[in-house]
């Protein structure tokens, strides 16, 4: 018990320490496919540590929602990490606290949060972020919903520790087209979430056109790096659901020791760069869409999902 | 818990229905598309689906009348028909933005799965009918949906080829469904079903051609009013 717990600890080090990784790998991989030579992928750790030192300005006009959001941003990914499996296929401590439901709410939690602080300090773009995130958030729920109540149907149980395997065993069942029309409805939720090319521009400094940043603008020094922590931990907790729930439970830490899971490390790592491989190729390859399409875009979206759920459960 | 190890006819099963499932996102993708030329493309990526299907269940029932079914189809649908389309239209069609439809995206794709579900139901009766074996119970109500998703593409476009490729993918579902319910079928049906095709999109492209020289337009869904003195 007491080695679950400490397993439990090392997945949340891991889901830390590597998130801003991941995001410099991501940056830098898109400089290089525009054939230019881009920064250091080790730049977001850089600007992590200079926005600690940097002093913090916050508003008096703002309440205690401003001020409490970061630390909500930063460890509700956190808090998601001890419930998915991220290095062991095996249920670890906090598994069974919540379900992937729960893991939903939690991280919606913190996207309520960061809603409510961009609306908080008066600064007219914030707003519009927010209600932009709250239109793309509420067309992606029922997708959610869906993918995860199928998935869960199909394992017996909502637990994703047990979700994993049952999309594996035995192999042909990964083929199922349920499970491949998930895939694709995840990967657009992800794509959505994240604020990924496709619905929104994750470097582009354009006020009028931001739907996440805009929501981090008034924020500075350490609110600022712990928002920025924060969404490079969702993104890393998104892909690492994708990723060892649905795509490929393979790689994971079967054997109780220490060395199996510090061996999980490297592969989860190795796992998400093939991913990120992808993620660039799909950044690369299409222009944010307009607001009002993004409708059509998380329709496509649901429309895959219905029919992964039909496929699967009407079947005769 | 031990499994016991997928054998070959599992796989094929599989394989069969994620064409299925595919084929199903392909008509779901043709009531929604907006450019002309992207309709044509998964126009003939659903013509794909539906000859990998059949090479699939022709390895499955083991008969060589599915093969030459999916070798006709590939032949025409995938590379005569569009050919043709190309050919008979000029570029202004080919590469036209739908700008309206009769329905907006969110509530076109809404209808589409309304229909998809409905297509499910309806072919329970029709499974307890006939043997319900594997490839049956897939194929049936996939191309069932499919054939009322073609439906909705004919009746919701208002530009001349998305329309005809309605039509068209209500061909390729009910042949969907007929390559499991009927692995035997003689070949002159198959036979005679492609080239009925091929000459229905020649018409309907020599037609589009004749309708485009007339108003200048091929939105045919603008064309309401019957204009009685020939010579316009």
């Amino acid at each position: 018990m007491g080695r679950h717990l400490l397993f439990n600890l090392i997945q949340v080090a891991v889901v830390l320490a590597f998130a801003p990784l991941v995001a410099g790998v991501l940056a830098r991989l898109k400089e290089i496919v525009q054939s230019r030579r881009g920064p250091s992928v080790f730049q977001p750790y850089r600007d992590l540590r200079k926005l600690f030192h940097k002093d913090e300005v916050v508003s008096d006009r703002s309440s205690w929602i401003f001020r409490f959001t970061p630390y909500l941003v930063f460890v509700t990914p956190l808090l998601v990490t001890l419930l998915i499996p991220v290095l062991t296929d095996y249920p670890l401590f906090f598994a069974f606290m919540g379900d992937m439901l729960g893991g939903g709410f939690i991280l919606a939690l913190g996207g309520f949060f960061a809603t409510l602080a961009a609306v908080d300090t008066g600064n007219p773009y914030g707003p519009v972020g927010a209600s932009r995130t709250r239109m793309v958030g509420f067309l992606a729920e029922p997708v959610f919903m869906i993918v995860f109540f199928t998935v869960s149907f199909v394992a017996g149980s909502t637990i994703p520790y047990i979700v994993q395997q049952a999309w594996v065993t035995p192999l042909a069942n990964f083929f199922a087209p349920s499970h491949v029309l998930l895939l694709l409805a995840f990967l657009m939720l992800i794509l959505a979430e994240g604020g990924r090319i496709p619905v929104d521009n994750p470097t582009g400094h354009f006020e009028l056109a931001m739907i996440d940043e805009s929501k981090a603008l008034e924020y500075s020094g350490r609110g600022m790096a712990l928002m920025k922590w924060g969404g490079y931990m969702k993104l890393f907790v998104l892909m690492c659901i994708y990723l060892n729930v649905l795509v490929a439970p393979w790689g994971l830490a079967h054997e109780q020791t220490l060395a199996a899971v510090l061996l999980a490390i490297p592969l989860i790592l190795f796992k998400i760069f093939c991913f990120l491989l992808v993620l660039v190729v799909i950044e690369s390859s299409l222009a944010k869409l307009r607001l009002f399409r993004i409708t059509e875009f998380l329709g496509a979206a649901f429309v895959s999902a219905v029919v992964a759920m039909i496929s699967r459960l009407f079947a005769f | 818990m031990p499994m016991p190890p997928a054998t070959s006819a599992d796989w094929l099963l599989n394989l069969n229905a994620l064409a299925g499932g595919a084929f199903l996102l392909v008509s779901f993708g043709l009531v929604a598309l907006r450019q002309v030329q992207g309709c044509v493309r998964l126009y003939v990526l659903q013509s794909v689906l539906l000859a990998t299907s059949a090479l699939l269940l022709s390895a499955l029932f083991q008969t060589w009348h599915l093969y030459a079914v999916g070798i006709l189809d590939l032949a025409t649908k995938a590379v005569l028909i569009p050919w043709m389309l190309r050919r008979a239209l000029h570029d202004e069609i080919y590469v036209r933005r739908e700008i309206t439809q009769v329905f907006n995206i969110p509530t076109a794709l809404l209808m589409a799965l309304a229909l998809a579900i409905a297509a499910y139901f309806l072919s329970r009766p029709m499974l307890a009918a006939v043997a319900h074996d594997a490839p049956v119970a897939l194929n049936l109500p996939i191309g069932l949906a499919g054939l009322l998703l073609g439906g909705l593409t004919a009746v919701g476009r208002r530009e001349a080829v998305p329309l005809l490729l309605g039509l068209l993918a209500m061909e390729n579902s009910a042949f969907f469904a007929g390559i499991a319910l009927a692995p035997e079928l003689p070949l002159t049906a198959e036979v005679s079903v492609a080239f009925d095709v091929l000459v229905l999109v020649f018409v309907v492209a020599v037609l589009t051609r004749a309708v485009e020289r007339r108003t200048g337009t091929t939105a045919v869904g603008a064309l309401t009013t019957l204009r009685e003195d020939p010579r316009g």
